[in-house]
């Protein structure tokens, strides 16, 4: 089953290449000089995120390393058991938005302490599966275009994140139990 | 905010840094953080050039058109301001599509490319537009179909039925989706 879904999810990036390509073909433009044309903008687009990628990278990575997280996600704890959300998935709820690769370290160390058939442990794989990493992506899509006003987006995206947070708990509860 | 949340996790982390008795890292993050954020921007550079010079074929063919014509009263629902069949819509169908289907690299490339087609009709250059935002929060709130990465860890830790949690995960993303669309929608009144 696994290996059937990673198939389909392999399939979509060489479907659509394929698609781009044959239309270009039937178009009869010439497809070299287009791409090479347009992949020269690559670079560009990459210097520009650099500042605002090493700004984010820089924060997180002092935030992390320095225990200042650990701290703040024991400070968050109470709140966690007010709203139902049981407190090992406290972590993973607070780096999720912050750092993808941690995040997915911590669903590991979850889904292996706990069992991948446990509460936790689904409550943990739905949590990962329906949040996303919210800082990078910020600083990435927002520096691409020198965006400097980023107004609502932030708050929006946390209620967002609070959402699936709730939602992956009251679901597991709804559905598993 | 995002100036505040900034200049917070830098100052809280020194701060508990000295109080763990451990600025030592600090130094040690400068260095080897930063480093990553280059050779991640490195990294991104060649999956750029290949979906910037796709898309340049595509707009080329004429098929970027055609995709924003038939997209465009769906994605229009979302992003009134975008005008009719501008090239905006197609780019941020395909960075849906790379997106459901966890392209990761890709739909941020794709993304990007949306970015600088809704800069191109953004009045204010330094201020985000509304669809914009609408564009980042959806992007932000997870429309991956079929979570891979966590089905292999289940999968390697003996789970009975690893994609159990599939059709949770698709309501769940779901919901918080549609709270992301709606928070933005309420919010942006508000400015």
């Amino acid at each position: 089953m696994v290996g059937t879904l990673s198939f389909i999810s392999i399939m979509m990036i060489p479907i659509m290449i394929t698609v781009i390509l044959l239309h270009g073909t039937i178009m009869k433009i010439n497809i070299y000089d287009a791409f090479i044309e347009g992949a020269a903008e690559g670079f560009k687009t990459a210097v520009r995120i650099m500042p605002y990628l090493i700004a984010i990278f820089f924060a997180i990575g002092i935030f992390k390393s320095s225990g200042a997280l650990e701290f703040f996600i024991k400070l968050l704890s109470p709140i966690a058991n007010l709203f139902g959300i049981p407190t090992e998935v406290l972590p993973l709820a607070i780096m999720r938005p912050i750092s993808g690769s941690g995040a997915l370290g911590i669903v590991k160390d979850l889904i292996y302490t706990y069992g991948p058939d446990s509460f936790i442990g689904r409550v943990t794989s739905i949590m990962m599966g329906s949040a996303e990493t919210i800082f990078y992506t910020m600083a990435i899509y927002f520096g691409a275009v020198s965006i400097k006003n980023t107004r609502h987006v932030l708050p929006a995206a946390l209620i967002s994140h609070f959402a699936a947070i709730l939602a992956s708990v009251a679901i597991c509860n709804f559905i598993f139990t | 905010m995002m100036n505040k949340l900034w200049v917070f996790m830098i100052l809280a982390g020194i701060v508990t840094a000295f109080g763990n008795q451990s600025v030592e890292l600090i130094n040690d993050v400068v260095i080897q953080n930063t480093q990553e954020a280059v050779g991640f921007a490195i990294g991104l550079t060649g999956i750029m050039a290949v979906w910037l010079g796709l898309m340049n074929v595509a707009e080329k063919s004429g098929l970027i058109k055609q995709i924003g014509k038939i997209m465009s009263p769906f994605i229009r629902i979302l992003f009134p301001e975008i005008p009719k069949n501008h090239p905006a819509i197609s780019a941020i169908v395909m960075n849906m599509a790379a997106n459901m289907f966890g392209a990761g690299n890709s739909a941020t490339a794709l993304g990007l490319k949306a970015m600088e087609e809704l800069q191109a009709l953004n009045p204010h250059k330094e201020r985000a537009t509304n669809a914009m935002c609408m564009f980042l929060v959806i992007n932000m709130s997870s429309i991956q179909l079929i979570p891979l990465s966590v089905l292999k860890i289940r999968a390697d830790a003996g789970s009975a039925n690893p994609t159990e949690i599939i059709g949770a995960t698709l309501v769940a993303t779901t919901i918080s989706t549609i709270v992301g669309i709606l928070s933005c929608k309420i919010l942006e009144r508000g400015e």
